[in-house]
């Protein structure tokens, strides 16, 4: 189908496309890549009366080491954080993510905030950031405020970003010696939205978990940590036992939604699945770094 | 909104409705209905396009977002003669049949050929994932790239005859 009628503004500083959203508010939509924004316009999902296209904004660009963070502009492409030399050395678990994010064509437009901003639950990047303590950055009319990611995630396509604030930028902390992390998905599709996946990062030392996240996306409403699986791996050494512990508790951590994509019964069940494979793949890599 | 942007080599200059998205405009306003609109919603792929030099789904685009950008289509992708090879190898191995998808696989292969990398079979067909063929099960799709990407790379050893990309000698 075609669009709806709206307006469209291309804005010319940060503080042109605040001053919109302040004007306009809920109607407005802050289109960046696009990727997610056109087809729900395309079949008529949205009608907003004024697209804001942040695209020419140079100041919402790039990728850096910002002390000990890797400061991701909202509008870096998925494509150049996947291609970044910085990300791969400093966020692995940003760059195993990458290549299942959506697809080639869609890489090179879509971007980073965008993602983080939609919130979509079967999305990669919102995981990989909470599992990795990510700082998100909004401006506003009065100034701008970090949210962590662990406060920023409410619910289905629900952020703590108010609607007259824009996302700048996310600090993500860079991998500190003794964390291994491991990336996982499960899709019908390469590429396609996944239907269960895992975003863990793990301090490991001789073997034995010491601290951590283990984040879940593609069955809650939104990107989860399970603290319970995580307890059960704590000061353990992890092996298959333990692992299986891990997915044995996962149950009290998740209550997968069901959709036609899977049942929440095979949701569990695959978020265990996967629970497993990355665990082991987690000791293996802590293996191999010491 | 007025737009102006190159097209395959040509500046082109228009006034456009600003919800009209990259290939109706291609389509509609130039004429060039190479690009198709299979799905409309960024799932299908077969309308890929170049803009600046890489390949995106055309439909996710609007045109007024376009102003200033380099956008090729199979038009002219196909008239520089960067893959000439590739479509012979389309056309040898029967990687189509409807050809409704045609386009679009082009487009995205043209990238991948272009990075110029050593593929496996898998990763060609990952990377080509975000096309859908109804037609050919995939395989001769796959069998084509990977007899084009062999044969570059082989001649890429050459120097003499490395495959140029050029938009400008249109």
């Amino acid at each position: 189908m075609k669009a709806p009628r709206f307006s469209y503004v291309r804005a010319e500083s940060v503080e042109h496309a605040l001053g919109l959203l302040e004007e306009h508010g809920e109607e407005a939509r802050i289109l960046a890549g696009g990727q997610s924004l056109m087809p729900t316009l395309n079949m008529r999902l949205s009608q907003p009366k004024l697209l804001i296209d942040i695209n020419r904004l140079a100041a919402l660009e790039g990728i850096s080491l910002r002390g000990d963070n890797v400061r991701i502009g909202a509008l870096a492409r998925h494509v150049a954080v996947a291609n970044s030399p910085v990300v791969a050395e400093h966020l692995p678990l940003v760059a195993e993510a990458m290549p299942h994010v959506a697809h080639v064509a869609v890489r090179n437009r879509g971007t980073f905030g965008g993602s983080i901003a939609l919130a979509d639950p079967a999305a990669e990047l919102p995981a990989c950031a909470l599992a990795l303590g990510a700082t998100f950055v909004v401006a506003g009319a009065g100034g701008r405020r970090s949210i962590a990611a662990a406060d920023y995630f409410r619910g289905l396509y629900e952020t703590a970003r108010k609607h007259n604030e824009l996302l700048v930028e996310a600090l993500i902390p860079v991998r500190r010696p003794g964390f291994v992390s491991v990336f996982m998905e499960l899709a019908r599709r390469h590429g396609d939205f996944a239907i269960a996946g895992v975003a863990f990062h793990l301090e490991i030392a001789g073997g034995v978990v010491r601290s951590g996240r283990l984040a879940y996306f593609a069955s809650e409403d939104k990107p989860t940590l399970a603290r319970k699986a995580l307890a059960a791996i704590l000061g353990k050494r992890l092996d298959g036992e333990c692992a299986e512990a891990a997915a044995a508790a996962l149950s009290e951590d998740l209550e997968p939604m069901s959709n036609p994509q899977g049942s929440a019964k095979m949701r569990l069940h695959l978020q265990r699945v996967l629970t497993q494979r990355a665990l082991e793949v987690a000791a293996n890599r802590a293996g191999a770094a010491a | 909104m007025a737009v102006s942007l190159t097209v395959n080599g040509e500046r082109v200059s228009r006034v456009v409705p600003v919800r009209q998205h990259l290939v109706d405009f291609l389509r509609i306003e130039l004429g060039l209905t190479g690009a198709h609109l299979g799905c409309e919603h960024g799932i299908c792929g077969a309308c890929s396009v170049r803009v600046d030099g890489v390949v995106v789904r055309g439909c996710l685009m609007l045109a007024v977002q376009a102003d200033g950008a380099q956008v090729v289509t199979i038009e002219g992708l196909a008239e520089t003669g960067e893959i000439a090879d590739l479509q012979e190898a389309f056309v040898e191995r029967n990687a189509l049949q409807c050809g409704y998808c045609t386009p679009g696989m082009l487009m995205t292969a043209a990238e991948l050929l272009e990075q110029a990398a050593p593929r496996s079979r898998e990763e060609i067909r990952t990377f080509l994932s975000g096309n859908y063929c109804r037609c050919t099960g995939y395989h001769a799709i796959v069998d084509a790239v990977e007899t084009t990407l062999m044969k570059r790379l082989e001649r890429g050893s050459e120097p003499s005859v490395m495959i140029e990309k050029s938009v400008s000698s249109l």
